[in-house]
């Protein structure tokens, strides 16, 4: 662990975005994570599309559970909210804080243990009712806090550290999250920031839930040779699906595609994502097309990555409830307490 | 649809010719990372000094500058500092490390060096004369004597120091300082010819020395010839003759109104020496813009600071006298016009001439060099400008026994630059009495060693100071003007010395990378603070320099290039703001990192007992 301060000093000519920050801006305290840990490139690409995409920092929320993965919040947007809940239960106390106050980006760093494991069931439930917000699992097949025994999503043939064999198949989040019905679902490589952080814009400008599945090498228990989670073996089988290019909505399109190769799909708030489709065939509005196309490539030992499936049109939690628009914690006494009249009107229409 | 664009040709790079791999067995490379030792004439190895003063090894530190410069007490009230505009600091913050300040402290706070002088070798029988006692001499003289040369002195002055004693003021050189680094050579069994004046270089060479070293320096003060000059008689000087003669103690009055000409350190001096000698109006009136006055920055902060005038834009037009008696002086006002080529010219407004009222007048325009001494028919060849003509590298001039440094070589420059060409006389010197080619020079001493100490310890301190400069106390002002030999700059107490110590970034410590190991993680390019670090394609250097994280547009700092990794990509450093504080190294998880002091010390005239210094 580094024990001295970050320094304060920046590169003179560092650009400023629109809000006249620098990236540095959009960093956290000295991360505490082991040195080369995939997780801290996460981190830092997450402060690169916070800090591309303008965003304030004071209306951000950063929501974790806990392993190596859920400490990150602390090393990057020190001026964001945060909350570090227990292990696994990120995903409704997301919820919860989304239904409070839906004015926030909310940005969820989980790990592999975190929601394939204890937090499976509350990350499904987070998936299926479409709450507003970025989910990223740092995804490094091991238990890294707990010093590496298997998570969830170790590959069968993935053996440990010591050459110990994994008994069990893996799940796919990425997979499991286009079955759960998730409408922005990618995956990436912590190694490939070219790649990571327009996914992250795109998400991140996504209305709904979107989902970042994150191979996040971790370099004390899981990088070694026989290891599916490790750099090398990424870099040596990843399979590139869609690659993608963040469009923010007032940028003019200059570039010339040739035919059909490209397509720009129009989110939430106007921005686009423009894709390069590098797969013959791939349709990304496709669920089953989708899922198969993992499979297949999984059932050859390569790792599917970039935008996999997204529906931009699906809508969000609090949309699908027919809630207020305005967050819940905005609502004053006069909006929570109608009074005896509206009460008596509701009776009425019950009896 | 046509779908067959693949990850890497979907950008289009640069075509070659790629950027080579750094050689960073190259001295030359770390080198120059090391801005301010680049940047120092006599590749003073800065940081080594500075973390020495940290730790209060405040001798150390003196022999360190003593090694390289010779004159560290000296230096480190009047050097011109070239290396303080170059250091990394100044591009980070507003201002550089006070490098020069801490070098005072070096000698402020030293102890007993006699132990650490150089035993004098027995004499090896060759006699070396010297013209000239200034800086330049003095350090052929100290190069060489420890060799077992026996080495002559010649200078019309009473004692050995050149300007540094007849030009430069007590209240910024005390002549204590001054005699401590002078006497200390003068020991090493020099022979000392002074007030004796040397009016034939013929003469001189019938002696029979092995060699001949002319530091006889600029010793003439430019004169300005505009109406009146004839006439003006006793109220006019040449500022450098009339500092001299204060030096000396032969003046110590001035009038009370006193216009100093030039826009020199020269002017500078002669303002405020005037201020103590009974100017109570005194005004520099320089013919350039202020911006672009040649004294240095501080100097005129401190001119200023007791209340001293600077008119610029004025040029000299007339003496004015009555009743035969300087009664002022008309300037004529002007403003720069740049033609195309961007030369400047000073164009008069068309004003009136101003007048302005005065008693005497100090002329500091230039200073020339001077040789009606030296026989046009020796063999020593005289060039442009009626300067000898003196090789850049070896200092040896066309009669090959010969030599000139200092100002006596191409024009006047500074202390400073005096004592690296004493000391590449010197090497000059020695290799030809040993018979060896001239321009075969030694290379210098040069060693890279890791700080790593444990995971994440270093043996310097990487912990990045974000204290601003500090300021140096001065005497109180009233006192300051009352005597012409209190010193103004007080120097640093030991407090502000280490805070301003700790700013000093230790740009010799390297970040030395090693391609074999590095699994491009990104860990050192996601923490280091000032974006030095990048992973790319290469290409050409203009293309890669634009491509970086943020674009390496100081073409002054180079590019640290790796060989290339398995990703097909290179580890592209842009040299220009490393803070040194060694996080990648750090960070990395292989240790492809490292962080390596590179230590370089300058070749000197080879000999034994100085070897442990370079
Ligand atoms: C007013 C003033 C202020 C300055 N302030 C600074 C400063 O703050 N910092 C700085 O770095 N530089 C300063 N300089 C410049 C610096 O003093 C010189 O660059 C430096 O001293 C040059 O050293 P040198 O050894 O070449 O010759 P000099 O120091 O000029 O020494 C030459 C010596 O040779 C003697 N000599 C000359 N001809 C003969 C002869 N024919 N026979 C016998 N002896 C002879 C002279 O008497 C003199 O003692 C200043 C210069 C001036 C004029
Ligand atoms: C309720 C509960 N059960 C178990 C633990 C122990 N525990 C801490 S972190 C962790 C797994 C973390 O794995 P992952 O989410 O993949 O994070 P990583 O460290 O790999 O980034 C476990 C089991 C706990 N903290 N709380
Ligand atoms: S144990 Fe693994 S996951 Fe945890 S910080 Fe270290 S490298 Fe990262
Ligand atoms: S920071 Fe220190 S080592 Fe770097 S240039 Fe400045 S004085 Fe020299
Ligand atoms: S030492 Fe390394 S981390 Fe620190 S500034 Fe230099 S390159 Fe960046
Ligand atoms: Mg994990």
């Amino acid at each position: 662990m580094t024990y001295i301060a970050k320094p304060k000093f920046h590169h003179p000519k560092l650009p400023l975005n629109d809000l006249g920050l620098t990236r540095r801006d959009y960093e956290g305290a000295m991360s505490t994570l082991c040195a080369g840990c995939g997780h801290d490139s996460v981190s830092a690409a997450i402060v690169e599309a916070c800090f591309e995409l303008n965003l304030p920092a004071h209306r951000v929320a950063k929501m974790s559970g806990i392993g190596c993965s859920s400490k990150t919040p602390t090393y990057f947007l020190s001026k964001s909210h945060g909350f570090n809940s227990v292990h696994g239960r990120m995903p409704s106390v997301a919820t919860g804080a989304n239904l409070a106050n839906n004015s926030l980006k909310y940005i969820g760093v989980s790990g592999d243990g975190d929601t394939a494991s204890i937090g499976f069931g509350q990350f499904a439930h987070a998936v299926r009712r479409q709450v507003d917000m970025l989910y990223v699992v740092e995804n490094n097949g091991t238990y890294g806090l707990t010093k590496g025994q298997f998570s969830a999503t170790n590959d069968r043939v993935s053996v440990g550290r010591k050459g110990q064999k994994n008994a069990f198949g893996a799940i796919d989040l990425a997979a499991m999250a286009i079955q759960l019905g998730a409408s922005f679902v990618a995956r990436s490589f912590s190694g490939d920031k070219d790649q990571l952080v327009p996914l992250m814009k795109a998400a991140l400008s996504h209305k709904g839930f979107a989902f970042i599945d994150v191979i996040s090498p971790c370099v004390t228990f899981n990088n070694h040779i026989g290891s599916t989670k490790s750099f090398e073996f990424v870099r040596d089988h990843e399979h590139t699906v869609t690659g993608v290019d963040y469009v923010p909505h007032r940028e003019t399109i200059t570039v010339d595609y040739e035919e059909g190769s490209v397509i720009d799909v129009t989110l939430h708030d106007q921005s686009r994502v423009r894709l390069r489709k590098l797969d013959t065939g791939y349709d990304l509005s496709d669920q089953a097309g989708a899922l198969q196309h993992i499979m297949s490539h999984q059932a050859k030992g390569e790792v599917v990555t970039g935008l996999l499936y997204l529906d931009a049109g699906e809508t969000e939690l609090k949309e699908k409830m027919d809630m207020v628009a305005a967050p819940l914690n905005s609502l004053g006494v006069a909006e929570l307490r109608p009074g005896m009249a509206a009460l008596e009107k509701i009776n009425a229409g019950l009896r | 649809m046509s779908l067959d664009e693949t990850k890497s040709n979907s950008e289009s790079r640069p075509r070659p010719p790629y950027m080579k791999p750094t050689d960073i067995t190259d001295p030359n490379f770390f080198h120059k990372v090391v801005d301010c030792q680049w940047a120092c004439p006599a590749h003073t190895p800065v940081p080594e000094y500075i973390r020495m003063i940290a730790q209060r090894r405040y001798t150390d530190a003196y022999m360190v500058n003593w090694e390289s410069n010779v004159f560290p007490g000296v230096l480190g009230r009047t050097c011109d500092r070239p290396c303080e505009p170059a250091c990394r600091r100044g591009r980070i913050e507003d201002k550089p490390v006070a490098i020069c300040r801490l070098k005072r402290v070096a000698a402020d706070y030293r102890g007993d060096i006699e132990h650490l002088m150089p035993e004098i070798a027995p004499k090896n029988g060759k006699r070396i004369v010297c013209i000239g006692g200034g800086p330049a001499s003095l350090t052929v003289a100290r190069d060489l004597a420890p060799l077992g040369y026996h080495v002559v002195i010649y200078d019309r002055d009473a004692s050995g120091g050149g300007m540094m004693r007849s030009q430069i003021p007590a209240f910024r050189l005390p002549e204590a300082v001054l005699d401590d680094e002078v006497e200390r050579i003068l020991k090493f069994g020099i022979e000392t010819r002074f007030n004796q004046n040397v009016d034939s270089l013929k003469s001189v060479l019938e002696e029979d020395f092995d060699a001949v070293f002319v530091g006889t320096g600029a010793p003439r003060g430019r004169d300005l010839n505009i109406p009146g000059r004839e006439e003006v008689g006793g109220n006019f000087h040449i500022g450098i003759d009339w500092l001299m003669s204060v030096a000396f103690g032969h003046t110590s009055k001035i009038g009370k109104r006193v216009i100093v000409l030039g826009g020199g350190n020269t002017a500078m001096d002669c303002c405020r020496t005037s201020k103590r000698l009974g100017g109570t109006d005194v005004k520099v009136i320089v013919r350039s813009p202020f911006e672009t006055m040649k004294a240095s920055p501080w100097e005129i902060e401190d001119a200023q600071s007791e209340d001293v005038d600077i008119l610029n834009n004025h040029v000299p037009l007339e003496f004015v006298l009555k009743n035969g008696k300087l009664v002022g002086m008309k300037f004529d006002k002007v403003a720069p016009v740049f033609d195309e080529s961007g030369r400047r010219k000073l164009v008069s407004t068309g004003e009136e001439p101003l007048f302005f009222p005065c008693d005497d007048v100090l002329c500091a325009i230039g200073q020339e060099n001077h040789y009606p001494w030296i026989e046009r028919d020796i063999g020593l060849e005289f060039g442009e400008w009626d300067m000898p003509v003196v090789d850049e590298t070896t200092f040896r001039s066309t009669h090959p026994k010969v030599f000139f440094g200092g100002d006596a070589a191409f024009g006047p420059e500074n202390i400073i630059w005096a004592v690296q060409h004493g000391h590449q006389a010197a090497i000059s010197i020695h290799q030809m009495c040993e018979d060896i080619d001239l321009n075969d020079r030694p290379a210098p001493n040069v060693t890279l060693v890791s700080q790593k100490m444990g995971m994440h310890e270093w043996s310097y301190h990487n912990d990045i100071s974000n204290d601003q400069r500090y300021l140096v106390p001065h005497a109180d002002k009233t006192k300051a003007l009352g005597n012409i030999k209190l010193e103004v700059e007080l120097g640093f107490d030991e407090k502000l010395a280490y805070d301003e110590a700790m700013r000093c970034l230790n740009c010799d410590v390297q970040t030395v990378f090693e391609h074999s190991i590095c699994i491009e993680c990104d860990a050192c390019v996601d923490i280091c603070p000032v974006d030095c670090i990048n992973f790319t394609m290469n290409g050409e250097e203009a293309d890669v320099r634009q491509a970086l994280r943020v674009p390496a547009l100081d073409l002054d700092q180079d590019l640290y290039v790796s060989e290339i990794l398995p990703t097909g990509r290179v580890m592209i450093k842009d040299e220009d703001v490393c803070l040194h504080c060694g996080l990648c190294a750090e960070r990395c998880p292989t240790a492809a990192w490292d962080m390596q002091q590179h230590l370089h010390n300058e070749a000197r005239a080879k000999h034994q007992e100085l070897a442990r210094w370079g």
